[in-house]
């Protein structure tokens, strides 16, 4: 603010002005259902997870193999329809140690976001995804991992037929 | 350019609180009031509305451009909201600018508020429908992960220490001490301070980032020739840039913002500036996180890839450095009420730069300043160049 201005309005309440209820609260649901389509590409995507494969896509124009597929390349902007099945083997590109949920609730036991650079992808072409089976501090930037997948009668065509991501190699 | 050229005349900041006992448009009203005081105007003085607000999942209203709009002095008006996340603050720049310099407006306001403890218990929650739906959602991520990935990539790159991050946290959290708005002010903040704070999502700790809180901030702006009149210290825009990258975020090399170095070449050819770092006196760039501002500075170009904290170490970024970077307190310092975090870097520009700035006034007399903030999913870089010299 500036020196000429000598008042500033902005009243801070406490927490415990909201906890003891001296502030009115509304807790309201949104109701609020959504019927994704999944579109052309990444319905392939999702049937290729349920099947056991990640499928990539190729931009024949700039030579590049991205994933997760798109129908059409944002830097060419030509269609983009040479799928093709990625090895499920990739390089820790950069991960995190969680203590928070997504709701904000403290965990003891750190979740493990990563960015996964694919086998066979043209880099920067992660995915995210988490990791698992493996100590958090044993986790670092470069470690090759593979994908460990659900069991074949419990996938169902979704980001999360995919357990996890652990180390391809004990240690 | 057959542009008009474009001053800021006036500017006004509610204080950025936790949680605010006004409501937004209240708090909207404080800030545009405030600013059309700054210059004496009146609300028939202004032509358009500018409005800049983040989600409307924080206050649970949809529409809230238009429901911020009479608080905003937009009623009868022609108003326009515009959102890209946390870069819309400094996005009011090019949206205001446009509006007069297009010759469409003679005089506008331009507004950005930010309630975001109305979302309870945590803002955070309302963000993870920024996610891709199908690929990412079901992972149940957190939008702290974003962060925390691409500081982590950020650090292995180049070899940055969390010690060398920790220093920019402590820098602007000890200017904010100096701002009468800012709730997160520490005049003694150590580096250990910082290194010791909960560990959130690692490397993200407690005091690498500013946590939810409310505040409004407004701006006015004027034509040339109508400026003038207003006040005999008119700010102009010298330059404004933007730029989006995918939402394809995993994509992407995450240890350097191109779109932000997009924006900022967009805007340094406006302004006509060829070397940012002798020619920008006063830089406040996007700090949410304290690693975003290095991250930011070498986007921005003012800095070699890897080296800023190179710069945060030996004072260059000081208020009383070389180069002063958010000599205000920035987001770490002043607090983080999204959208008005951001034009309170540009309104912190226009105070500077007319030594209006009190106990946070750089030393010596600057004449261009950059204002610049990111946002959406990773994607957006937002630039606003303001000086107190005439633009050719
Ligand atoms: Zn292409």
């Amino acid at each position: 603010m500036t020196q000429r201005i000598a008042s500033y309005p902005g009243t801070a309440l406490s927490e415990e002005d909201i906890e003891q209820g001296r502030v009115l609260s509304v807790h309201d649901r949104l109701r609020a259902d959504y019927a994704w389509d999944a579109g052309l590409a990444v319905g392939l995507y999702l049937d290729g997870l349920k099947a056991g494969v990640i499928l990539g896509v190729r931009c024949t124009r700039c030579e590049r193999t991205v994933v997760p597929p798109r129908a059409f390349c944002e830097q060419c902007f030509a269609p983009m329809d040479a799928f093709v099945p990625l090895s499920d083997v990739g390089t820790v590109n950069t991960f995190s140690l969680c203590y928070v949920t997504w709701d904000v609730k403290r965990i003891a036991e750190p979740l493990i976001p990563a960015v996964i650079d694919l086998d066979g992808t043209s880099p920067p072409a992660g995915i995210m995804h988490l990791m698992g089976g493996v100590a958090p501090d044993r986790v670092h930037i470069g470690m090759r991992v593979r994908a460990v997948w659900k069991p074949e009668r419990a996938r169902q065509g979704a980001i999360t037929d995919i357990r996890y991501f652990k180390p391809l190699r004990r240690g | 350019m057959s542009m008009r050229r474009v001053a800021v005349v006036g500017a006004g900041m509610t204080r950025f609180v936790r949680r605010a006992m006004e409501t937004p448009k209240e708090l909207a009203w404080h800030a545009a009031r405030m600013a059309l005081d700054s210059c004496g105007l009146t609300l028939n003085d202004v032509g358009g509305v500018c409005i800049g607000s983040a989600p409307d999942a924080f206050d649970g209203v949809h529409m809230k451009g238009e429901y911020l709009s009479d608080g905003s002095g937009a009623w009868g008006k022609p108003v326009m909201r515009s959102y890209v996340g946390g870069g819309t603050g400094v996005f009011l720049g090019p949206h205001g600018w446009y509006h007069v310099a297009s010759g469409l407006f003679d005089v506008v306001l331009v507004v950005a508020e930010e309630k975001m403890s109305s979302f309870y218990p945590h803002a955070q929650a309302a963000f993870l429908t920024i996610f891709d739906h199908t690929t990412e959602r079901p992972l149940e991520p957190n939008l702290l992960w974003i962060f925390a990935l691409e500081m982590n990539r950020y650090m292995q790159a180049y070899g940055i220490s969390k010690r060398d991050i920790a220093q920019v946290a402590v820098k602007n959290k000890r200017n904010a001490a100096d701002h009468p708005c800012a709730m997160l002010g520490e005049a003694n903040i150590t580096v250990e301070d910082v290194l010791n704070s909960e560990v959130l999502a690692w490397p993200v700790q407690r005091l690498d980032v500013s946590p939810v809180s409310d505040g409004a901030v407004a701006i006015v702006m004027a034509a040339e020739g109508v400026a003038e009149r207003i006040t005999d210290r008119p700010v102009w825009v010298q330059g404004v840039g933007w730029n989006l990258d995918t939402a394809y975020w995993t994509n992407r090399d995450l240890a350097y913002p191109e779109y932000v170095e997009r924006a900022a070449r967009m805007a340094y050819d406006m302004a006509g500036v060829r070397e940012p770092r002798k020619e920008i006196h006063i830089v406040e760039p996007y700090d949410p996180f304290d690693y975003k501002e290095l991250h930011h500075l070498e986007g921005l170009l003012l800095a070699d890839r890897g080296k800023a904290p190179e710069l945060t170490a030996q004072g260059v970024t000081a208020r009383n450095g070389a180069m002063p970077v958010c000599p205000s307190g920035g987001l770490l310092g002043v607090g983080n009420p999204i959208t008005a975090a951001g034009l309170m870097k540009v309104a912190e520009l226009f105070w500077q730069l007319r030594g209006e700035a009190g106990a946070r006034q750089v030393p010596g007399t600057p004449e261009r300043g950059l204002a610049q903030a990111w946002g959406d999913l990773m994607q957006v870089g937002t630039v606003t160049i303001l000086g107190t010299q005439r633009p050719a």
